[in-house]
Formats: C-alpha cells, structure tokens, sequence
C-alpha cells in the first residue's frame, strides 16, 4: 500500500509540508479544504470568504478527496540548484471538487506514458527534505491508480 | 472624451547590460521616443512608469533625476508581465478623463539570468518546489499548453513551430536580443526545460526599456503631429476571474478573451480587421493558446493556423513580427509598451524588412501571471 510510510502513527513527529496537509493525531492525513454554502464552489484550504461569489462566513470546512483524475501535466527537467530532476509536474481534479497540484510518482517521466484523465490516488510520505533546524516533513504526492 | 494618439515611440535595442542602472535605461528610452515626437520633457504633465525588479524603489522618479525634475506627477506601476502596458493604460486613461492633455509612459526591466518562478518554502518550512510540482514559468505554462493539447490535440511540433516563426521574424528586426534563424530540429533538439517547453521555446531575459508619449486629439492637432499618429482605440485590462482552478493553475485564457471581447467592443471592430499582433509570447505554448482567445481563429484550428503559416509575416494574420519574446527578448516592465512600439512602427509604415504591407489596425496582448490582461487596439491615422 502506497500509503503505509503515513500509518501506523508513522505521519506523527512530521510537520506538514503546507497548511492545508492536516495530520490528525488518531487518523490518517488529508487534504483540508473548504465548501461554500452558498454557490458549492470548493476550495483547498481555510477559507473565511468566497472567491467565487463573494460571500462572507459562508464556508464550511470538509476533507478533500483522495481520489482524483490527472487534468494537466509537465515533466521538468531544469529547475532550481539541488532540486532532483525529471520529476512531473502534475494538476490533478479530486472527486467532490478541489483541483491540487503536485508531483505524480509511479511514472516514466515520459509523455507518452502519462495520460491526461487517468484516474489517481493522494498518498502521503515522509518528504526527502528537512529544514535548518532538522525537523522531518509529511508531503502528499499523486499516484495512478492500479 | 478625447480620443488619445501616441505622437512618440521608441524601444532601446534589447540585451543585457548590467553596467548601466534601471532609471538610465528607462531614460535612454525617454529620450528616444521624446525625440520621435518632437518634443522635451518639458512638455510632459506626468509620468507613468512600469517596473517590476524595482517596484519599491520609485524608478519614475528616478529617471526624472536623469531628464529633468520637473516636479511632474509619476505614478509607478507594477502588474507583473502586463506592468508596461498597465503604465501606458494608466497615461491613456488621465488624457480620457481630461486631466492631462500630453503625457509620458515609461516601461523598463533589468532581469537577472535563469528561472523564473517557483522558490515556494517561505521563512519556515521546506521548499516546496519539485515535492508539490512545479511553480517555474516554464512547467506553468507548459501546463497551459498541455491543456489545449488534452483539448484539441495540439502537438509537440506544433508549438515547437511558434519558436520557429518568431526566431525568423527577429532576424528582420535589428533592436530584438537575436537574429538567427532556428529551424525546428533546433528547437525540438534544444535542452528540454519542461515538456513541452524546451530552452528555444523560452522567452529570453533580458534588459530594455520602451517609451511612448501620448495626447490628446486636440494636442495633437495643435503640435501638428496627426501624420505619424497613431490612434489608440481601445485600452482594456482584466484580471481572472474565479475559475475552478485558477488558485492551483493560472488560467491565462478567460482574462485574455474577455479583454479581446471587451477591446473589440471598444474599438468598434472585430478580430477580422486586426492586420498584425503582438502577443504575450512568454512560452511557444503561450501563443498557440491565444490565437483562440484573440478570436483570430477558432481555438481547435491553433495547431493548423502555425502548420500553414497563417500567422507568419505574408500569411493571413501576421502575429509577433517583432520577434516576440521568444526571440526579442522579454524584460518584464518594458514589454508592454515595447509591442505597442512595434505595432505603430508597422502602422507608420517604417517597419522596414519586416513590415506588414498595408497594416492600418493593430493589436497588442500582454498577460501579467497571477493574472492581469492588457489589450491594446491601434489605428493608423490617415
């Protein structure tokens, strides 16, 4: 299972790459977002006001689906110092509402083998980085689904 | 409301020249399109100035420091790639309101070398950039181009062409960064940035600056510069409105059709009289999207209208003859207003190799990332 480097408790001790990743300490990661209950449009992250329509404390938060369809992609090849290249850059559409970008893993970076519309998966490990003081990340990439 | 004529404009030769300051550059471009109109900087009641590396750092100002403190108003404006045009938006709008009857607009950038974009990672946190995809120019718009190929089956080859076209037109046009020809084994074989930009489907950073000084119809007249006018017909900027995505994606389509739609409507004409374009080229995927926003095509016939030439110098809507910034060069703050220079050279007629033969109305498209649109919409004066 893609996502055992993020159970067991093992996510736990892990800062979240970006806000919106919310590590619960009895349950498993996910993506937070939020809902407006006046025009349903959905949005990765808090929110206290729509961009869509506009309205203002209209916006309740829900959990964004792990399941997801590839929209766009890019496979890049030059990037910043120390950053590893070829890694895909991808778009990805998630049941329910909610559009998130991130890498897709578990691919040739390869245009003919990435097909936009495949169905995905979010699987959460543990980032390859740390920062100054040490601490370890928990990150989310995109996987196609088997 | 007057109509407003631009009576002076002119670009440096863009390149790289770190020697020389950001208020110098914009200077040298001050004087230049001063003297395309005949004019000095005491004949301008204000100044509006597009930077963006020195947003902070009051660059208007700072060319009247090297052309004469005047003590004129100076707005300095700063609106990411569209920053040039937004200043010479900024200049048309004071003469529409009739506040100033002749004005100067400014664009100059000095741009570092490399990518562009993404960083992410902030003060506290890991970089996020190649863990959360990509947030370099070159993978967001690769992604723009991905989405027109995932809709109308654009190719590889198809955008590569763009860059072949604009390389071409630059070597007619002495003041873009290069003049040689890359045929397209050149830039498919190019190094591969982000598919499916590779290094010659790029825009080049560089340094420049562009001016134009701008005025009244009855301003005009009185100077007795309606010969070399050229009147501006429409002036619009959008910014993107709420998309599905655009907070994960930029969408740099629905902010430049709604532009288009809104200029047309403004100038009083449609797609089909436009006879030449400058268009926000940043990427080769860039353009081949907006040949449908632009309404200069249906967007499913993009890939065909770059196959056969349609919008190459000599074809049916010639788009980028200056070289676009794929090949003349991209300095953020002065690309807008250095389009418009282009397009009211090919209306004055003085285009020289590259003129659009009998170019009466001409478009101008700049995109800001994040997003702004700017469209401007001129007319030869008879």
């Amino acid at each position: 299972m893609p996502t055992n480097a993020a159970e067991g408790g093992e996510s736990q001790g892990l800062l979240p790459i970006v806000p919106f990743l919310k590590i619960p300490a009895d349950g498993d990661p996910y993506i937070d977002g939020a809902r407006c209950k006046s025009c349903s449009a959905v949005f990765v992250g808090e929110r206290e006001t729509c961009s869509s329509c506009g309205a203002r404390d209209k916006l309740e938060s829900i959990k964004l689906s792990n399941d997801g369809e590839l929209y766009v992609f890019s496979i890049v090849f030059r990037s910043f110092p120390g950053i590893e290249v070829p890694y895909v850059s991808a778009v990805v559409d998630l049941e329910g509402g909610g559009t998130l970008k991130g890498n897709l893993i578990g691919v040739e970076p390869d245009p003919e083998k990435i097909k936009m519309g495949m169905p995905i998966e979010v699987v959460y490990e543990k980032a390859p980085r740390k920062d100054a003081e040490g601490n370890e990340y928990l990150t989310y990439y995109f996987r196609p689904k088997a | 409301m007057s109509d407003v004529y631009v009576i002076g404009i002119d670009m440096i030769k863009f390149g790289r020249f770190p020697e020389i300051s950001v208020p110098k550059l914009g200077a040298t471009a001050a004087h230049m399109a001063l003297d395309d109109a005949g004019l000095t900087i005491n004949d301008m009641q204000a100044l509006y100035s597009g930077n963006l590396g020195q947003a902070a750092a009051m660059v208007g100002q700072r060319i009247l420091g090297e052309i004469g403190q005047t003590g004129i108003p100076v707005v300095n404006c700063a609106n990411a790639c569209a920053t040039g045009a937004t200043a010479f938006r900024e200049g048309w709008m004071s003469i529409k309101a009739g506040i100033y009857d002749t004005v100067l607009c400014v664009g100059t950038e000095q741009m570092g070398r490399g990518l562009l974009g993404g960083g992410g990672g902030g003060k506290k946190g890991i970089p996020t950039e190649g863990l959360l995809g990509s947030g370099t120019m070159p993978a967001v718009f690769a992604e723009a181009g991905m989405e027109h190929q995932r809709k109308y089956g654009t190719t590889f080859e198809q955008f590569a062409k763009v860059s072949v076209k604009n390389h071409h037109h630059s070597t007619m046009n002495p003041k873009a960064m290069y003049q040689i020809e890359t045929p397209l084994e050149t830039v498919v074989g190019s190094e591969m940035i982000a598919y499916p930009n590779t290094k010659l489907m790029c825009s080049v950073n560089v340094d420049g600056a562009a001016a134009a000084v701008i005025c009244s119809e009855e301003k005009a007249r009185q100077l007795g510069k309606m010969d070399r006018a050229v009147k501006v017909r429409a002036s619009v900027l959008t910014s993107d409105p709420y998309q599905e995505r655009n907070l994960q994606m930029p969408d740099v389509n629905t902010c430049t059709q709604r532009a288009a739609k809104a200029a047309y409507e403004m100038a009083g004409c449609g797609p089909e009289d436009i006879d030449l374009v400058e268009l926000h080229d940043c990427f080769a995927t860039a353009e081949i999207l907006h040949y449908g926003n632009l309404g200069l095509g249906k967007a499913e016939d993009a890939g065909r209208m770059i196959d056969e030439g349609e919008t190459a110098l000599g074809g049916r809507v010639p788009v980028n003859v200056s070289g676009g910034l794929l090949s003349k060069g991209h300095p953020l703050g002065a690309t807008g207003i250095a389009n418009i220079y282009e397009v009211c050279t090919h209306l004055r007629g003085e285009a020289d190799k590259r003129q659009v033969e009998g170019a009466r109305i001409g478009l101008t498209h700049v995109i800001g990332l994040g997003s702004a649109c700017a469209i401007h919409i001129l007319e030869k004066t008879d």
